[in-house]
């Protein structure tokens, strides 16, 4: 592959994919609704996939065809369907919760995009343009994830703003060309949030609490005070 | 010659590092005895290695850091403080044998404490540097607990453990500065340091080892320390341990740093050398155990040296070779002299706390008649302390006073002022220190006994009577030949000043400038007792014969009370009565202190009672900010711990926004 600039065909559609999730991203920050919320986030995986896809078309890189492929198996298919079904097991499926409202949500999201795009496009002047937008969005889903976090209330809610948080790393990951170990990386990043997140917290607060919100941990910190 | 010498004194070292205290686990007095003869065997090494000129040695010893041999050497500067060191060393265990059957619990860490302090002379690279002064903080920190039950004594343990930690971190600062290019003296020698980095040096050394030493103002460990340690444990600490941490200073100071250095870089330790001087003196006439005010007396005697060593630092810088020579003098015979009356001192204090069964000045009195050879040896001791002649403390102090007054030619008016103001200072200093001294004598030992345990006191066990007479012989020789010592102090001189004072000393006495009269103490001493003859002599010749003794007036004292046989302590004036006048002139702005009357409500019959409330500066400005600061941090980490999952998920996002923002300010500009 030559040169990748503005124009390129190559640069536009991972430019429009990569803002395809950070568009999802800000989506996930203000969806009430659970399953909706899952919705949009195997939403954002499929995109994730794409985008892997055609990063590997780009550089010529075939394990990036892989990292897609697990991207959509596991994060659009699999993924979305075990919460469904928890969701449905749990009867939340036409549960809401607090969640930002779209003003704060919108604001608060901007402003961390903002930030990421200030911090890395000065910082990474010898990269190819690609890279340099590439990371910026990558960075801000990773914000989001964070923002998305710290501002919902459910063990679920926050897992998904997780699991977008890790789309937004594997996003940075198949969008610098040359970085070694990406499917590796994807693989390990997925078997953490599915045995930490899922296996463990999930399941141990059904058992002991009755419920999914994280105040009860909270109230057993208190406890044993 | 002197590798053999310095071969000796490593000898000398480990035998005190490993075998000594192995010894001293089971067999305590046998461990004292080792440390006693390792270190006489010491003293006479040093005295042969100064006698032959002190001329610089080198041993390389295989241990230390990984792949790394440390390197040991001895040279004039630290041949004199290992003199004190040895002779200190030897005085304290032989004290230690005193141990009316119960040797003191932590008896192995003596003699490792005096290993530690010899590791600390003898260390020639950073590493060996900072381990001996380590260890010497944590042995003296294990003396200092002796007497663990004692909730004082645990309190103080604290504070002297944490002002220690300091010391060392301030150390290892200040050498890591300094060894860019290698750990070695030599190789910090060979690459001085810039003028900034020099700088911080400085300070770091006067927050270090400079606390160590007792400086103002982190000076606040010593009362306590050296009251809570055993006394023998005292009179090391304050006659040894704080002119090894005066040694640290200068070699940082003076050597490490390298030479080129400007004349105000000698201000701040004449700045904190006089605080100190009038602090301590101050505190000691304040204070009512005889160990505190020791404790008090040894910040200001560390003072003295501290301005003796800016002066020369300061001259040094301004190429005034005969003064620079001088001050360095002033310091180093006042270190000597200082080690050498205030060992003889605690040593005092522990045949006191024991013979008389305190240490509170108001539960003494009228010990000169049962203890006469403490009080004897304590008499020349205090009026070394009070700087009268032909005492040691005199010789130096005038000396000192003599560089204080060179001073006035350093400089622009500016100094000059700070000259004379240092100087009137200096002067109200000596005389608190005096007017100490008569309190410590005039309460302790003169009047009559104010309890039962003084009425009854008896006289020190033969080992302890031993070490202080051999220091009293100590420092009755420095006291006559202060000549001599300034020979011996002659190649330290030529280390930390490039110059001595060889044209100025004699057998007999020293000038401080080449024309002028000098001090020889034995005509002194001559003089007095051809006065003390004549005056004896006409009294006998022209007394009123036929005269008969008769019972004195006795100021209203009194026939004793049946209930106190040995007087009516109300009736003479307390430590406590004796300080008031000083107390209410200068203690009050200096020291915060208060009278507070507790007056017995009406139909109580309690008598009425004076309170009296002082505290030092550096406990409300230092300490108390610092202990407040401690408390809300540990607050905030208490309340770290029991917040909720979503609120360590955004302080965790905030600092990584933070983090963010930071880089992106610092990017835009």
């Amino acid at each position: 592959m030559g040169h990748i600039g503005y124009g390129a065909m190559s640069y536009d559609v991972a430019h429009l994919l990569g803002g395809t999730m950070l568009l999802l991203s800000f989506a996930l920050l203000s969806q009430r609704r659970i399953t909706s919320t899952i919705d949009t986030y195997a939403i954002q995986a499929v995109t994730l996939a794409i985008a892997a896809c055609w990063q590997g078309w780009v550089q010529n890189e075939p394990s990036l065809y892989l990292t897609g492929a697990i991207a959509f198996g596991a994060k659009a298919v699999v993924i979305p369907l075990m919460l469904k079904r928890s969701v449905r097991r749990l009867k939340l499926h036409d549960a809401r919760e607090e969640a930002l409202s779209i003003f704060t949500a919108m604001a608060l999201g901007v402003a961390l995009v903002a930030l990421s795009i200030m911090v890395v496009l000065p910082t990474t002047m010898q990269a190819g343009a690609l890279t340099r937008e590439d990371l910026a969005l990558a960075l801000s889903v990773v914000l989001l994830g964070l923002l998305m976090m710290i501002t919902r209330r459910t063990a679920f809610t926050q897992v998904i703003g997780f699991m977008s948080l890790e789309n937004g790393l594997i996003l940075a990951a198949v969008g610098v060309a040359g970085m070694p170990l990406v499917v590796e990386l994807s693989v390990a990043v997925l078997v953490l949030v599915g045995f930490v997140v899922f296996g463990v917290f999930l399941r141990r607060m059904r058992v002991h609490f009755h419920s999914l919100d994280t105040a009860h941990l909270d109230r057993v910190g208190s406890a044993q005070r | 010659m002197s590798a053999t010498l310095l071969q000796g004194l490593v000898l000398v070292m480990t035998l005190q590092l490993v075998a000594a205290p192995i010894v001293a686990v089971r067999m305590p007095r046998w461990g004292f005895l080792a440390s006693f003869f390792a270190c006489a065997t010491g003293a006479i090494i040093q005295l042969i290695y100064l006698f032959i000129g002190a001329p610089h040695a080198e041993l390389v010893v295989p241990f230390g850091l990984a792949g790394q041999a440390t390197v040991l050497s001895i040279d004039g500067l630290s041949g004199l403080f290992m003199l004190l060191v040895m002779l200190a060393g030897s005085a304290a265990s032989l004290a230690l044998l005193d141990d009316h059957g119960h040797p003191i619990p932590t008896a192995p860490a003596v003699p490792v404490f005096i290993g530690a302090m010899m590791l600390c002379l003898l260390a020639a690279d950073a590493f060996a540097l900072v381990v001996g002064f380590e260890a010497m903080s944590v042995s003296s920190f294990v003396l200092v607990i002796s007497q663990h039950r004692d909730p004082h004594v645990r309190a103080a343990g604290r504070l002297y453990i944490g002002m220690a930690v300091w010391s060392g971190l301030c150390l290892i600062a200040a050498v890591a500065l300094l060894a860019p290019h290698g750990a070695s003296f030599a190789a910090m020698r060979a690459a001085p340091p810039s003028r900034m980095v020099g700088w911080v040096v400085l300070v770091l050394a006067l927050l270090g080892p400079g606390s160590k030493a007792g400086l103002v103002p982190l000076h606040v460990w010593l009362p306590p320390a050296h009251a809570a340690a055993p006394a023998p444990v005292s009179a090391l600490m304050s006659g040894a341990m704080t002119k090894v941490a005066l040694y640290v200073l200068i070699r940082l100071v003076f050597d490490l740093v390298g030479p080129g250095h400007a004349m105000w870089w000698g201000l701040p330790l004449i700045g904190l050398g006089i605080a100190s001087a009038l602090l301590g003196a101050l505190r000691a006439n304040m204070e009512g155990d005889i160990k505190t005010v020791l404790a008090c007396s040894t910040i200001e005697n560390v003072g003295l040296v501290a301005i003796g060593l800016g002066i020369a630092l300061a001259a040094r810088g301004a190429d005034l070779a005969a003064l620079s020579s001088l001050a360095a003098g002033a310091a180093l015979l006042h270190t000597m002299a200082h080690g050498g009356f205030k060992t003889l001192l605690f040593l005092a204090s522990g045949a006191i706390q024991y013979g008389a069964g305190s240490r509170a000045f108001n539960a003494l009195g009228g010990l000169i008649k049962r203890m006469p050879i403490t009080a004897g040896v304590m008499l020349l001791a205090g009026a070394s302390l009070a700087g009268l002649p032909p005492t040691p403390g005199f010789a130096s102090e005038w000396m000192l006073f003599q560089s204080v007054l060179g001073a006035v030619r350093l400089g622009g008016l500016a100094l000059q002022v700070i000259s004379v103001v240092l100087a009137a200072t200096l002067a109200l200093a000596t005389a608190l220190a005096a007017a100490a001294a008569v309190r410590l004598i005039g309460v302790a030992l003169l009047g009559r006994p104010r309890s039962q345990g003084a009425a009854e006191a008896h006289e020190a066990g033969p080992p302890l009577r031993w070490a202080m007479l051999l220091s009293a012989l100590g420092v009755v020789l420095v006291g006559l030949f202060p000549g001599v010592m300034l020979w011996f102090a002659g190649p330290a001189m030529a280390v930390i000043v490039h110059g001595t004072m060889l044209d100025r000393i004699g057998y007999l006495g020293f000038a401080t400038t080449t024309d002028a009269p000098g001090y020889a103490p034995l005509f002194i001493l001559l003089v007095l007792a051809l006065a003390v003859v004549a005056i004896w002599s006409v009294l006998r010749k022209w007394a009123v014969p036929g005269h008969r003794a008769a019972p004195l007036w006795d100021c209203g004292f009194g026939a004793p009370p049946p209930w106190q046989p040995y007087g009516d302590t109300l009736a003479q004036y307390s430590a406590t009565s004796f300080a008031q006048p000083l107390r209410r002139v200068l203690g009050t702005t200096l020291l915060g202190a208060s009278d507070v009357v507790d007056m017995p409500r009406p139909g109580d019959t309690r008598p009425a009672t004076i309170i009296v409330h002082m505290a030092d500066p550096v406990d409300a400005w230092l300490l108390a900010p610092l202990a407040r600061a401690r408390q809300f941090i540990s607050r905030l980490t208490d309340r770290l711990h029991f917040i909720t999952v979503r609120q360590a998920l955004t302080m965790m996002v905030l600092l990584l926004v933070g983090l963010l923002m930071f880089i992106a300010a610092v990017e835009q500009l």
